[in-house]
């Protein structure tokens, strides 16, 4: 931190002042702006003192990328380029991120699952690269709607992953992200994840932090592993690979490296919770029903539990902010009281549910739905319909055949 | 989180778990931690400092980050540690106790094997604590996420007692864990092996 710390007070070649971080994002003063989330991740990026921008410019999930092509035309940004394909891109964000960078990219639906190999391998590596992953279909038909299928493969690559509700939640964990991804006990990549479409293609007012100011540069100094390099100690690590060997020792040595990346994604709970005011947000968990939803279905459950109010079946919520680390402890706590645990979700196999599931104690009171998928929209009807139903409550049919 | 879970001398498992999986949490500025619980940093000192005399092969490892002299600090620190392994040579009992100081020169993987005689490797620690018969060691200038690995790796399939000494955030998967090390938090160690020189119980075989 004392290298960082020295740069506070500066200013960059355009002008910005490299800011405590914590002042900057929490004391600063705030200017709400219409956005849509693309421009929400331009314009975070703009204060993020980001060295590189790797682009797969697949504009119809998200212009993020294009836009973050115009930060560098303007100066913001150190350097900027394309990769001939998604994974092209993300081993290049690796190669940068090795040489001690911070990094930036963007990816969606099938970029993601193409580049999926880097994923491991960057959390492998310890590489505190930032990807913003702005969710749609995977599966062939293809859709450019929102579908967070991707998220559940991302979680199981000692990734960190966040799920953003709205533009506003974008906007403050991009620039938190770094501040939490590049703590030397954690040093991990961040999936910054937002249902596309939804969040990129709609306008919103997202208050904005002061344009002049930016986050600190990156220390590499502070990486919990060498600057790859391939021949000079004290850096040579990654030439003889365990995996050329066959003996205990190898096996039990990449064990243990594989431990010691999700024993940082546990360390990185401390700072999550000071950066993002816990891992969840929760309200009303007196109540007999609970809804724990993550990204844009908790939108719409909020808007469904406003419904049930009016005809007075209260229903409480738990907004599930970091899947990477997962909020076990605060899941479990939040739900005690409920007799129902309600999770819908924007997918077909509901990966939010059993997560939920191996979590809380008496798993039979989770109801896994309503689930949407293949860029579907979630009426907030269908969660109180599925709210009812679960409380023996008759509800109106949604879907018929007239009459 | 709430934790049972000790961070003790092994052998522990097979495969033993990471202490932050078990729920043992980092200590922040100014403290430290015993065995996974936090403590003020001066009270992980000491211990450090106890372990040490009361161990019959009381060992230092200093790594990359220590051993070459790419910045003035880690010159600083080198000399620091050089220091507190002669204290600790003064301090100990020669006639059952031996210090020594055994470098972990790079990380790359060594094989067929490694001298243990000379130097020890993160990826397979525990041939050189098992050849030299250690019973306690620190990690010193070693990078994060290779100390980590080495000392999960030794607290599975050896009883040596582990001490870090740690120039960022410390180490859960150690016995003792002070961060944010310094050349003054080196010398400051040796000033505590000074202080409780006769007062600790040597080594269990030898108190007869």
């Amino acid at each position: 931190m004392a290298a960082q710390a020295s740069f506070i007070g500066q200013k960059n070649k355009k002008e910005q002042v490299y800011t405590d971080p914590w002042h900057m994002m929490n004391e600063a003063p705030r200017t709400p702006s219409f956005f849509t989330g693309s421009e929400v991740i331009k314009e975070a990026v703009r204060r993020a003192s980001c060295d590189i921008m790797v682009a797969y410019p697949i504009t119809p999930q998200s212009e993020a990328a294009a836009l973050c092509g115009e930060l560098f035309a303007e100066g913001y940004i150190g350097d900027y380029f394309r990769g001939e394909s998604e994974f092209a891109v993300m081993s290049q964000c690796a190669g940068a991120a090795f040489g001690g960078a911070r990094v930036f990219t963007t990816t969606a639906g099938p970029g993601t699952m193409r580049a999926m190999e880097n994923f491991p391998m960057w959390a492998g590596a310890r590489l505190p690269i930032q990807m913003i992953v702005t969710c749609r279909g995977i599966n062939s038909p293809l859709s450019i709607q929102p579908d967070t299928l991707e998220i559940s493969y991302l979680m199981q690559t000692g990734m960190l992953v966040w799920h953003a509700e709205t533009a506003q939640d974008f906007y403050d964990w991009i620039l938190k992200g770094y501040m939490v991804s590049e703590e030397p006990d954690v040093h991990l990549p961040l999936a910054l994840c937002c249902d596309g479409f939804f969040v990129t293609h709609t306008k919103d007012m997202v208050d904005l932090t002061p344009v002049d100011m930016c986050l600190p540069p990156y220390d590499p100094y502070r990486s919990p592993v060498p600057c790859m390099d391939m021949e000079c100690p004290p850096v040579r690590m990654m030439r003889d690979p365990f995996v050329m060997k066959s003996n205990y020792i190898s096996y039990a040595t990449h064990a243990s490296w594989q431990q010691e990346v999700w024993a940082a994604v546990e360390r990185s709970r401390k700072h999550t919770i000071r950066w993002m005011d816990g891992l969840i947000d929760a309200d009303d968990t007196d109540a007999d029903v609970m809804v724990v939803a993550s990204g844009t279905a908790v939108s719409q459950s909020r808007e469904a539990i406003a419904m049930l109010e009016e005809e007075g079946i209260h229903v409480g919520l738990v907004k599930v902010k970091t899947l990477r680390p997962w909020p076990g402890e605060e899941i479990r706590e939040a739900t005690k009281h409920a007799k129902h645990i309600i999770v819908p979700e924007f997918n077909v196999i509901g990966w939010l549910a059993r997560e939920v599931s191996a979590t809380v104690p008496n798993n039979e009171r989770i109801h896994a739905g309503p689930h949407v998928c293949g860029g579907m929209t979630m009426p907030p009807e269908i969660i109180a319909a599925e709210i009812k139903t679960v409380l023996g409550v008759k509800a109106p049919s949604l879907a018929g055949r007239g009459g | 989180m709430t934790t049972s879970y000790r961070v003790m001398p092994g052998p522990e498992h097979f495969l033993p778990p990471s202490a932050a999986s078990m729920g043992i949490r980092l200590p922040d500025p100014g403290q430290g931690h015993i065995h996974g619980s936090i403590v003020s940093e001066e009270e992980a000192l000491e211990e450090a400092a106890r372990q040490f005399l009361s161990a019959k092969v009381p060992t230092i490892f200093p790594g990359p980050l220590v051993l070459w002299a790419w910045n003035d600090k880690a010159a600083k620190k080198a000399k620091a540690i050089r220091h507190l392994y002669e204290t600790i040579k003064e301090c100990v009992d020669s006639s059952c106790q031996h210090a020594m100081l055994i470098p972990m020169p790079d990380y790359r993987p060594k094989y067929p094997k490694i001298n243990p005689e000379i130097e020890i490797n993160p990826n397979h620690p525990n041939l050189t604590i098992w050849h030299n018969k250690i019973d306690a060691c620190m990690f010193v200038g070693v990078h994060c996420h290779q100390a980590n690995l080495s000392l999960k790796i030794i607290r599975g399939g050896t009883n040596c007692y582990t001490i870090a000494m740690c120039a960022q955030a410390g180490h859960e998967d150690a016995m003792v864990s002070v961060r944010d090390a310094t050349a003054d938090k080196i010398i400051k160690l040796a000033d505590w092996v000074k202080k409780l020189k006769g007062s600790v119980a040597p080594p269990a075989e030898y108190s007869a």
